[in-house]
């Protein structure tokens, strides 16, 4: 030892393990335009694909005719279902255990629907020469309403199920029904209701929006035919399921299917599962033998992959006199468009949306839950959040609100009575989930005391009176809302994807000279997992995160995962990660007793290295033991320092948080301004606060143009409307509130660093606040719920049906 | 979103300019920012065989003081017009509006010519130019003229302007000094068309209205001048009477289109509101 030798706390700072706010190494490229994306890879001989696509929702294709596009030169071929069906690729399997086509079949059912895949030598002739594929139709009536998809005289949607009655998830109660699923105790919950002293009942809706990252979806296909293998890049969350999925479908053995995910730009959903323009790409690329490239671009991303949300719940609260609930009953109807293609685990045909009785006590609750056929897209992803939990919370959270103004309660002391206490945790849901832990009123006073909220509604009362006597035109709301998210998907028992159990993995390999590369099952579109998982390694093996590689989205060498979506990432694979790094600790201290010449149980860990108790002057430093690890080991022990880890989560992680919102809304113009927006959020374990509150801001970004805007609507004959940013709302800098974060830490106890994931709460808790604020500045006019997106002409419309404009 | 095949051309003077549009006839267009013609080119509503684009012609540059009015070259761009001492001190307004047209990167392109030449009735320009009366200067094959913003729009996209025809420069007469001005524009996001705007100019003496001109933006298939409404100010006071009444006037001649900003009775509404607010603004500017 020297004089000069680092304490204990700087050689801890050195690592930038948990807690550090270290910087985001991936942004090193991405803001110097280095990422490589899908479209960055460029091969020989490339070509390129594009859709000829259905100008009708509803329609039975009577001809394709493709030979004038056949004829442009540059066009190398043109395939339609007619193509695909020897091949038994015109319909291909979707997350949900329907199918989906792949290219029209004998009709179209939506708008935009992938009738031709043209094949060309570049982009502009692909564009020119679907606009030469011509389809003739007979169009058919057309259901866009999810509430008259079931009517005795529906037109029938699927000719291709009609007559099966029994779907992936049981009966069928309709040709365009797709499932029924129900959850909690029927019998008990409508006893309670005949007899409570208060109910409500309200139709909430959630409307239909779009997860929209910036970069659409795309694949690059390339099949060696001399090896007998196929490679493809794509825009995958999940890259080895989709390989899975490619062998299954392809006839391809797994281990000649290579799928990459190279750097991705946003997922939000969107890039979880299969669509047709990869299936195709992959086609094409097998038949022609050369690599064919596939792009989406923005209207075909809006209107045709993957939708988000689309429910429409019926939710019951009752309750005593005194405001505490004692029952919940939701009924919600699920458009999932022409096919069931929801990303949800199979055997969950509605998700996790069972989260609905959200963060309170409540005894008994039944759900139910209809999937119906429409013409509309189809998909149904969780769009930044875990798998229709933000639709259940929404529920919820609406709910209270309209309960706390029947029972003349603030809903804020609603909350407070009816929340889960500290000592229930882990807590039974009456819908069936173990909650692992929370700490709600300590949560929920934290937020108070920040926003001062006394204060606040002392000047919503105010401003209340000032407006009545007719000085001011603005309406002040204050949105509440308190959510428990429920990520990290999960236990097999529970999840999997196509027969495969939600795990996630991590393969940690320490070098000769110390440092690290380690691969996961999961993938990165933005959320720093380089960053995050090196800081999971750094802490435990004290191996500077500088010195850890992460690598994720190469399916030949990371270890086999489920993927990246549902907040899963930290509470599965960073799980792993941390499992992993321990088997290594774990040789490393075999290693370190024996180069010290002392039992392993006389050494103790001290952040880099391991110490003989007592002699804190006689340690081996992790590098030093990496070193040893390649060249001087104990007699019997291999050699090298590497572990793999696949963890199967034995429950669920259960994120929370307490937002506030307040809004000032001009009732002259309809529009709302978000004066401030405070958000808790109690993630568990830390692992890097810098990254938190970015995901934070995104989360809350997105919720607020959900809850303020964003929709993808159809008209009465089924026209997709608003797929481009002209009209879907994108908010920028400009409309962006100001967010202001914090947080509590209540670990989880179940996972290996406490840790519980963090990118959708903001999503599931930050739509309900909004809405709830809308809500409120409204409530004292006895506006009855107002529905989503509360965009300018929708809220002047809600005021001039209060007569506000007379 | 790959707009069809067309041939690029870029000449370096109006005469060549006007010599090509001819005789490339009805399949050519002039290619000023682009903001509106390339959109609808991506999405093939529009498939000109050939482009010409004016960027290369350096006499349809600046912004120049000439006797009474003001001449803007139609390919100054809206950041040229918001760096402008000149309308700095002299039209105020055109900074104000050009600031809110789409983003900085939007503004460094987009060209005053292109915006009030393509009859997009979304554009915000041409009811400001209504508003203030200017004339385009148009040079074609027969020689040039002038047409004023006021008698040029017929309909979306739909024009005075001549296929053969280049508007070469923006004439606007010089307004009163002390004059109070407003461009009042709803809109949900930068970058989005306006729900309604409204452009209004005041000349107020002695506590009157003595002159006063509106326009609206996007609340027709054409900018609008709306006469009545401002003839509604003059000789008053501008109390809440008046421009009630201003307002009412403005809203009776609107005609909008519902789309997914709107339905059509919302953004004549808003046409009323926005018209309102640009007056109130624009009387307390003006020095009385």
């Amino acid at each position: 030892m020297n004089d000069i030798a680092p304490t204990q706390a700087e050689r801890a700072e050195k690592l930038q393990g948990l807690g550090c706010k270290r910087k985001r190494v991936e942004d090193i490229r991405f803001t110097q335009g280095r990422g490589n994306y899908v479209d960055d890879v460029k091969l020989p001989g490339m070509l390129f694909g594009d859709f000829a696509r259905s100008s009708h929702a509803h329609a039975r294709i009577k001809s394709i005719d493709t030979s004038k596009a056949l004829a442009l030169p540059g066009v190398k071929a043109v395939l339609t279902a007619a193509d695909l069906k020897p091949l038994k690729l015109h319909y291909m399997p979707t997350l949900a255990g329907d199918v989906a086509a792949v290219l029209a079949d004998e009709k179209v059912l939506f708008q935009n629907q992938e009738i031709a895949f043209v094949v060309a030598e570049d982009r502009y002739i692909a564009a020119d020469a679907i606009e030469l594929v011509e389809v003739e139709y007979e169009a058919l009536p057309v259901v866009v309403d999810p509430f008259q998809a079931m009517a005795p005289d529906a037109p029938i949607l699927r000719d291709d199920i009609k007559d099966k009655m029994n779907g992936a998830h049981g009966p069928r109660k309709h040709y365009n029904h797709i499932f029924n699923w129900q959850v909690g105790d029927k019998q008990a919950t409508d006893e309670v209701f005949k007899t409570a002293e208060v109910t409500t009942k309200d139709l909430f809706v959630y409307q239909r929006t779009h997860p929209a990252p910036l970069e659409t979806c795309q694949c690059v296909a390339s099949m060696d035919k001399v090896k007998g293998e196929l490679t493809v890049w794509g825009t995958f969350q999940a890259p080895h399921v989709v390989r899975t999925v490619v062998s299954i479908l392809s006839g391809i053995a797994e281990h000649k299917v290579h799928v990459i995910a190279p750097d991705i730009g946003g997922g939000f959903g969107n890039k979880v599962g299969v669509y047709p323009g990869y299936v195709c790409a992959i086609v094409a690329s097998i038949v022609l033998g050369v690599p064919v490239k596939w792009v989406e671009d923005r209207m075909e991303n809006l209107s045709t992959t993957s939708f988000a949300r689309d429910y429409h719940m019926a939710t019951e609260l009752a309750a005593t006199k005194e405001g505490k609930i004692l029952a919940m009953r939701v009924h919600m109807l699920a458009d999932h468009g022409a096919f069931d293609a929801c990303a949800n685990p199979s055997k969950l045909p509605a998700g996790f949306v069972n989260i609905c009785t959200g963060s309170y006590d409540i005894p008994v609750a039944h759900l139910e839950v209809d999937g119906v056929y429409t013409n509309k897209a189809t998909g149904g992803v969780a769009y930044r959040c875990s798998l229709r939990v933000t639709e259940g919370i929404y529920a919820i959270e609406r709910a209270i609100e309209v309960l706390a103004k029947k029972l003349g309660m603030d809903s804020v002391d609603l909350r407070m009575k009816n929340l889960i206490k500290a000592e229930q945790f882990p807590y039974r849901s009456a819908l069936g989930w173990e909650y692992d832990s929370g700490n709600y009123h300590v949560a929920l006073q934290k937020a108070l005391d920040a926003v001062g909220y006394p204060a606040l509604r002392a000047e919503q009362k105010a401003r209340r009176e000032a407006f009545r006597r007719g000085e001011t035109r603005e309406l002040m709301g204050i949105g509440v809302c308190f959510f428990t998210e429920i990520v990290g998907a999960g236990p097999s028992r529970h999840c999997d994807i196509l027969g495969v159990g939600m795990f996630d993995s991590a393969e940690i390999r320490v070098h000769p000279t110390g440092s690290i590369v380690a691969r996961m099952g999961t993938k990165s579109q933005g959320q720093a997992h380089e960053t995050t998982y090196a800081q999971i390694i750094a802490t435990e093996l004290g191996i500077p995160a500088d010195d850890i590689t992460i690598e994720e989205g190469d399916t030949d060498t990371a270890p086999y995962g489920l993927g990246t979506y549902g907040s899963r990432s930290t509470p599965v694979a960073g799980a792993a990660t941390a499992m992993a790094a321990r088997k290594i600790r774990a040789k490393a201290q075999m290693i370190a007793a024996h180069l010290l010449e002392v039992s392993e149980y006389d050494l103790e860990w001290d952040v880099d290295r391991f110490t003989v108790k007592g002699l804190p002057e006689k340690f081996k430093t992790m590098k030093e033991i990496a070193w040893a690890a390649h060249n001087n080991l104990p007699p019997g022990l291999e050699p090298g320092l590497e572990a793999v880890n696949y963890y199967d989560p034995p429950n669920m992680t259960y994120p929370f948080g307490a937002y506030f919102c307040v809004m000032d809304i001009d009732i002259d113009t309809g529009v709302a301004k978000t004066r401030r927006f405070y958000a808790l959020d109690d993630c568990g374990t830390r692992i890097n606060p810098m990254i938190i509150e970015g995901q934070v801001h995104g989360g809350l970004t997105e919720a607020f143009a959900i809850a303020m805007g964003q929709e993808i609507s159809y008209d009465a004959q089924g026209n997709v409307m608003g797929a481009s940013f002209m009209d879907f709302f994108l908010p920028t800098a400009v409309e962006t509130p100001k967010w202001e974060t914090d947080f509590t830490v209540t670990p989880s106890p179940h996972h290996p660093i406490g840790a519980k994931g963090v990118g959708e709460s903001p999503n599931v808790g930050g739509v309900p606040c909004f809405s709830n604020a809308v809500n409120d500045a409204f409530a004292f006019l006895d506006a009855g719920h107002i529905q989503m997106p509360h965009d300018g002409w929708r809220l002047w419309t809600v005021a001039e049906r209060l007569g506000l404009h007379a | 979103m790959i707009p069809a095949k067309f041939e690029y051309h870029r000449p370096t003077s109006v005469q060549d300019a006007v010599a090509l549009l001819a005789q490339l006839g009805e399949e050519a267009h002039p290619l000023a920012g682009g903001h509106s013609l390339i959109p609808v080119m991506k999405t093939r509503l529009a498939a000109p065989e050939h482009l010409v684009d004016l960027a290369g012609i350096s006499s349809l540059k600046g912004i120049r003081r000439e006797q009474d009015h003001i001449a803007i070259g139609a390919m100054a761009t809206q950041s040229e017009m918001i760096a402008s001492p000149l309308l700095a001190e002299i039209l105020p307004i055109i900074r104000e509006t050009s600031l809110l047209i789409g983003d900085p990167q939007i503004r460094y392109v987009g060209t005053i010519g292109g915006n009030v030449a393509n009859g997009d009735p979304g554009n915000d320009m041409p009811a400001l130019m209504m508003c203030l009366d200017a004339e385009y200067q148009l040079a074609g094959r027969n020689g040039e003229r002038r047409v004023r913003a006021r008698a040029f729009y017929f309909g979306a996209y739909d024009t005075a302007r001549q296929n053969d025809e280049i508007l070469t420069e923006v004439r606007i007469p010089i307004p009163a000094k002390g004059h109070g001005y407003a461009y009042e524009k709803l809109k949900r996001k930068v970058g989005d068309y306006a729900v309604a705007a409204a452009a209004v100019m005041l000349t107020i003496t002695n506590g009157t209205c003595r002159a006063a001109s509106i326009g609206l933006t996007n609340v027709a298939d054409t900018p609008l001048w709306a006469e009545a409404a401002a003839q509604a100010l003059v000789g008053t006071r501008i109390d809440r009477t008046a421009i009630a009444n201003a307002a009412n006037a403005a809203e009776a001649i609107t005609n909008p289109a519902s789309d997914g900003h709107g339905p059509a009775e919302y953004r004549r509404k808003m046409t009323g509101v926005t018209v309102r607010r640009a007056i109130e603004r624009a009387k307390l500017r003006a020095e009385v």
